[in-house]
């Protein structure tokens, strides 16, 4: 067996996935809350009760409408984004004025109500959801064996994030996105629909995490408390990140996945807590994150 | 932060209390002294402890503005220390880097040495997550201080002497000062009013000091009180700090009167209850905290029979108070009366 710093590679690759796996939903997530924050102001600490809500979607309609992984991948983000716009609609809009803590508080109850009503119905304990047919086995590549369902993981968060970052940064919908971020009235005044723009941008977001949360579903089990303590990691990866940049949003979900994994591999014992001590060492070194703007 | 008050205070330092915060502090008191005769003291104290933990949040979120998202991290922490020393006694602190244990001998049962060792863990936590978390502001601080109390939340999982999922059960309750006997329900109920009062107080007089007036100027302009020459930093800190270890105090006492330490007092949902309290009491009010403490403990207390509903109820409650009650019960009750509480 061929071992690498005194460790197998079967373990160190198999752990590198794992953390390119962790990594994808990191950088989904913060992504979401990212857009999200740049143009509501509100840190949505909803976000892992939506991503639950997505592993959720998928498990029902698969349960209930015999409509399979697929049809999840496409619905579930539409579903649950839908119900982020009328969330946005009902709730959301009248805090916009005020502190941005309200916003923060008010997500946090949401939160707090949407994973009770599912531990009502369904349980503390996960149900499984099976891998969809066509994506089951995997590729025994030599120095690893390569799930196939885990490589669709990675491969379809990184085509989302470099699309979502593609359409922001460089089409023209994007620069109304950006330039709304930066002066609202201003936009408003040239013509463009904001409050609507905001709107679709909270569904836009949400919907993101639904996806997250369909992915998820065949490698975590579906729980109620699925999305709450991610959410928490996603908040140290945002903090680290910072929230001014969509690419940074991206590098440092998967990059801090991948530490995850290999502090699994090193030194299991800190392989939970290692992303909030480099939150504290970002902090020391660089308090506005690595790609946050000084604010 | 202007907006986050419910409702702006314009007493000068040093000004004595108005008549309505000393007709409401004697209501509390003669309330205090005949409640046990109608209410079970265990919920009592249990509801003091929590009013103590929201009155030193309060200080920070009311008085300047700060949300921390964590303080579950210096309430639980400061339950497990104290309720290790009044187990067990003895602390032993790994040193980092060496493998050496630093021994201090303790006695056991000793419930003033249980309260010191606890209230100075949180300070002393409270001074490391507050240097790191006053480094960013609003949003981020909120944020950092969420993540670095679920970091020392999974301490508290690994850690051998917090007993994991059992937690530390049967904490002795000890005689104060090797003389008062707590064990005695009335005894232990006028122990943890007299540290009540004391906190309350301390905090009453941290508002109204100079030192106070700054953390409210820091509260409505922070640039302003910068340029006004003030370190507004270490002004932060020393918020912070002050109210990590009252939150501490609190968290030390709760381990006596339960007589248990567990991973619910160090876990997030414990954080998000704290700030629920000081939102439906009122926040920057000097009842509030404790007036929406009594609520939450009360509701918990009688919903307990509907199980997992509470979080629902309290999620229900949280989104009413931000949309539609953000001053708050105590808020609401001073400005019908147009008085300061």
């Amino acid at each position: 067996m061929v071992e690498i710093f005194g460790v197998p590679s079967q373990a160190l690759f198999g752990q590198l996935l794992l953390g390119l796996i962790n990594g994808s939903f990191y950088a989904l997530l913060s992504l979401g809350l990212a857009v999200i924050f740049g143009m509501l102001n509100v840190i949505n600490f909803t976000h892992g009760a939506q991503y639950m809500m997505g592993a959720f979607v998928a498990f029902l309609i698969l349960q209930y409408l015999g409509l399979n992984y697929w049809f999840a991948l496409v619905i579930t983000p539409i579903v649950v984004g839908a119900l982020g716009v009328l969330l946005e609609r009902s709730l959301l809009q009248w805090l916009y004025k005020l502190d941005h803590l309200y916003g923060l508080l008010l997500t946090f109850g949401l939160a707090l109500i949407l994973e009770g009503v599912f531990r009502n119905y369904f349980g503390s304990s996960g149900l499984p959801y099976r891998v969809p047919d066509s994506l089951t086995g995997g590729y025994n590549l030599g120095f690893m064996f390569l799930p196939l369902y885990r490589a669709w993981v990675i491969v379809v968060s990184l085509v989302v994030c470099f699309g979502t970052w593609f359409v922001i940064e460089r089409t023209k919908l994007g620069s109304y996105l950006r330039a709304a971020t930066e002066n609202p009235t201003l936009v408003n005044a040239f013509g463009v629909n904001v409050p609507r723009m905001i709107t679709l941008t909270y569904g836009f977001g949400v919907g993101l995490a639904a996806l997250a949360g369909v992915m998820a579903a065949p490698i975590y089990n579906v729980s109620p408390q699925m999305g709450a303590e991610l959410i928490i990691v996603v908040f140290a990866v945002v903090v680290i990140g910072g929230m001014g940049s969509i690419m940074g949003a991206i590098v440092t979900g998967f990059g801090l996945g991948v530490v995850e994994g290999f502090t699994k591999v090193f030194y299991p014992e800190a392989s939970n807590t290692v992303i909030f001590v480099i939150m504290a060492l970002v902090l020391l070194v660089r308090p506005s994150g690595l790609f946050g703007r000084t604010a | 932060m202007t907006a986050i008050t419910a409702q702006t205070d314009s007493v000068q330092a040093g000004q004595r209390a108005s008549r309505s915060e000393l007709v409401a502090f004697g209501l509390m008191v003669v309330v205090l002294i005949i409640a046990p005769l109608y209410v079970y003291p265990g919920f009592l104290m249990k509801a003091l402890c929590f009013a103590m933990f929201a009155c030193a949040f309060n200080l920070l979120i009311g008085y300047v503005g700060l949300l921390s998202f964590g303080h579950a991290l210096y309430f639980g922490w400061a339950a497990y220390l104290a309720a290790h020393v009044a187990k067990v006694g003895t602390l032993q602190i790994p040193i980092p880097f060496v493998h050496v244990w630093l021994t201090i001998p303790l006695p056991a049962a000793s419930p003033e040495l249980a309260l010191l060792v606890g209230t100075l863990t949180a300070a002393l936590l409270g001074l490391i997550v507050g240097l790191l978390a006053i480094r960013r502001q609003g949003i981020y601080f909120a944020m950092i201080t969420l993540a670095l109390a679920q970091m020392m939340f999974l301490v508290a999982v690994q850690a051998k002497f917090t007993g994991g999922e059992d937690g530390i059960q049967g904490v002795p309750r000890g005689k104060l000062l090797g003389l008062i006997d707590l064990n005695n329900a009335i005894t232990m109920y006028a122990f943890v009013v007299v540290i009540f009062l004391a906190v309350f107080l301390l905090i009453y007089r941290i508002i109204n000091s100079p030192f106070g007036e700054v953390l409210k100027a820091i509260r409505e302009n922070e640039p302003r009180a910068i340029s006004l020459g003030y370190k507004t930093d270490r002004y932060k800190l020393a918020a912070f700090v002050l109210s990590a270890a009252l939150a501490g105090l609190a968290g030390s006492t709760k381990a006596l009167v339960l007589q248990i330490a567990s991973l619910t007092d160090v876990n997030w949902p414990m954080s998000g209850e704290v700030v629920l309290m000081v939102l439906v009491g009122g926040l920057g009010t000097v009842f509030g905290p404790a007036v929406g403490a009594v609520i939450i403990i009360a509701m918990q207390n009688y919903l307990a029979q509907v199980g997992e509903w509470v979080t629902v109820i309290q999620g229900v409650i949280f989104v009413t108070c931000v949309l539609l009650f953000r001053r708050g019960v105590v808020g609401e009750i001073a400005r019908l009366l147009r008085v300061r509480l």
